[in-house]
């Protein structure tokens, strides 16, 4: 089995993002893997250990980016590859779909590709779903656990309505959620094999491939209008009459 | 400008976020709607009545369970032979998949869960939030068609006018499926936090009442799940009674409290519903980005420095196990329930 996990950085959960300048910035908080594609390295790797096989953590991101995929060699992938070139600043949804389409057929073999739910910064959640459209593969997502057995693969989908089986012929491109199990820690022989490997970093001609223009572009950036709320503390010498205070303060605001 | 309305639905069931998409169609001139499945004709009918111009069906067995290829193949033969300017859809884990698949067939882009929106001419800009609601962007698309899906409960919902009728035109399915759907099973009840106008959300705080005491035999962890099911217990009566949702906070899902589909917050899912009520969250701010944006949000946490306060309208410092039932009790009376 051939395993790729597909991998971004954003900068950490815990981060003051805003917008300054027409710029997001996130002051000196780190650069971290985005958490829900640890999801689907961590699900790569119960593959690999369940069937055998390899995982390859693929990155497209500048330099820095080096560090998310040490994080994913640290939890166990074999190998990492950066797609970095200052030609890719500004890729929307579907011109990272192809990059990583050509890098996927370049790393060659791959039976899986595996993607996290969506990243924390842009959010949209749907690059897993157009990298398999520009492969032509399957896409099975959403998965909150994965079966694979005789080339075929079955999924329990996490959607709105329940869960729901889907199977599907390999090579193809997976989602996980969180049910999937959650993220192992880095060993501390897996950082220490981390740190020494070496990552290729594979530009735009090294793929056969043009920047794509992107077609979704931003316009303006702004940070959300600030809320001037003031907590009314409701008080009260019993819960039956703070809960009577209260109830009554939230039928006045007629949201209900 | 023209626009298609994809109609959302599972097994016939509509997502409420569909008639919004339709609402702001409308509100930008011709909306035609657009039905796939298999026997839905009852969804393209209701698509009238909430004011589509026309509806346009592909009602085939080849689409009786959602495919995302499948879906998408159809939508993008469609929008070929008959182009709009733009195509709407609520933002569901469907949409998501075949308006992006769409958008890579008709080398387009896809402006993804937005809650804003302009028309400049036959183009549109979309606001959206970034870095879960800590940034807004307002993007464009710079191709044709422009698709864009939108968030629930951020576009007013038309009116259903009951018996309004119209054309509904059969359209061809597009058969060309890579994958297979084996079963469906709704587990626990199913949660869309998403449409909710009202939710009581539980934190790690539910499961530290000290006045219970668990079943003998029970380890500490197990001791711990047990409390943390009666303290939810008591917030989904609160729900309820209000007619809402149950949601949680991250430190809930993890400890096991609750599944996921329930989890508010950064990693879970982004809310905005009428009223949010916060029972022993102390508000880590990857919870607050997902709920910040509630019209009236009220605390009940025993920590007075909580931050969670930062973001109510009414805050009560006190025990959750005490205030919750008492304010449960006084909205079933106050509501006449």
């Amino acid at each position: 089995m051939k395993i790729i996990a597909c991998i971004k950085q954003v900068p950490d959960s815990e981060a003051k993002v805003k917008a300054e300048g027409g710029q997001v910035t996130w002051g000196d908080a780190p650069l971290v893997i985005n958490p829900f594609d640890e999801y689907a390295v961590e699900g790569a790797l119960q593959q690999k250990e369940a069937l055998g096989g390899t995982v390859t953590a693929l990155c497209i991101g500048p330099e820095s980016a080096r560090e998310a995929l040490k994080h994913a060699l640290a939890m166990g992938a074999d190998e990492a590859i950066l797609v970095s070139d200052p030609a890719l600043t500004s890729l929307d949804s579907v011109g990272a779909a192809r990059i990583l389409a050509a890098a996927i057929k370049k790393v060659g073999d791959a039976d899986l590709v595996i993607f996290g739910r969506q990243t924390l910064d842009d959010g949209s959640g749907v690059t897993g779903a157009q990298t398999a459209r520009v492969l032509g593969w399957p896409l099975l997502s959403l998965a909150g656990s994965i079966k694979v057995d005789a080339g075929s693969v079955t999924v329990e989908r996490v959607i709105e309505e329940g869960r729901q089986s889907v199977s599907a012929k390999m090579p193809l491109v997976l989602s996980v959620v969180q049910s999937i199990g959650e993220p192992r820690y880095p060993s501390f022989m897996g950082i220490r094999k981390a740190s020494k490997a070496t990552i290729p970093a594979w530009s735009l001609s090294d793929l056969g491939a043009s920047a794509p223009a992107p077609i979704v572009t931003r316009t303006e950036l702004m940070n959300p209008p600030s809320k001037e709320i003031v907590c009314e503390f409701i008080t009260g010498d019993a819960p039956e009459i703070i809960g009577e205070t209260l109830a009554d303060k939230i039928l006045a605001e007629k949201v209900l | 400008m023209k626009s298609l309305v994809y109609i959302d639905h599972f097994k016939g069931e509509v997502q409420p976020a569909s008639w919004e998409a339709l609402g702001l169609a409308k509100s930008l001139g011709a909306a035609i709607a657009i039905v796939f499945g298999r026997d839905v004709e009852a969804v393209a009918k209701t698509a009238l009545e909430y004011g589509a111009d026309e509806v346009l069906l592909a009602d085939d067995p080849a689409l009786e369970d959602y495919r995302g290829e499948t879906y998408a193949s159809t939508l993008s033969a469609l929008i070929a032979s008959s182009p709009p300017d733009l195509i709407l859809f609520p933002t569901t884990t469907r949409t998501r998949e075949m308006a992006a698949m769409s958008a890579v067939d008709l080398n387009s882009g896809v402006l993804v869960d937005i809650t804003g929106l302009e028309a400049d001419g036959d183009k549109v800009i979309a606001t959206r939030p970034i870095y879960e609601g800590k940034v807004l962007e307002k993007t464009i698309c710079n191709a044709k068609p422009q698709f864009a899906t939108i968030r629930a409960r951020n576009f007013p919902k038309p009116a259903q006018e009951a018996g309004r009728t119209g054309t509904i035109t059969k359209v061809e399915a597009k058969a060309d499926a890579l994958t297979k759907v084996e079963g469906y099973s709704a587990t626990e009840a199913a949660v869309n936090l998403g449409d909710a106008s009202v939710i009581v959300s539980g934190g790690r705080g539910v499961s530290n009442n000290p006045s219970l005491t668990p079943p003998a035999g029970m380890d500490e962890k197990q001791a711990e799940l047990w409390r943390a099911q009666q303290g939810f217990a008591l917030v989904a009566e609160l729900a309820t009674v209000l007619g809402g949702a149950v949601g949680a906070s991250r430190a809930a899902v993890d400890g096991g409290y609750i599944s996921y589909s329930h989890q508010v917050g950064q990693t879970g899912k982004v809310v905005t519903p009428d009223l949010y009520i916060a029972c022993g969250i102390s508000g880590a701010i990857q919870h607050l980005v997902g709920m910040r944006n509630a019209k009236l949000i009220v605390a009940i946490n025993k920590d007075a420095d909580a931050p969670v306060f930062k973001q109510a309208r009414y805050g009560v410092v006190g025990d959750l196990f005490q205030i919750l039932p008492a304010l449960t009790v006084a909205m079933k009376k106050k509501l006449g329930k």
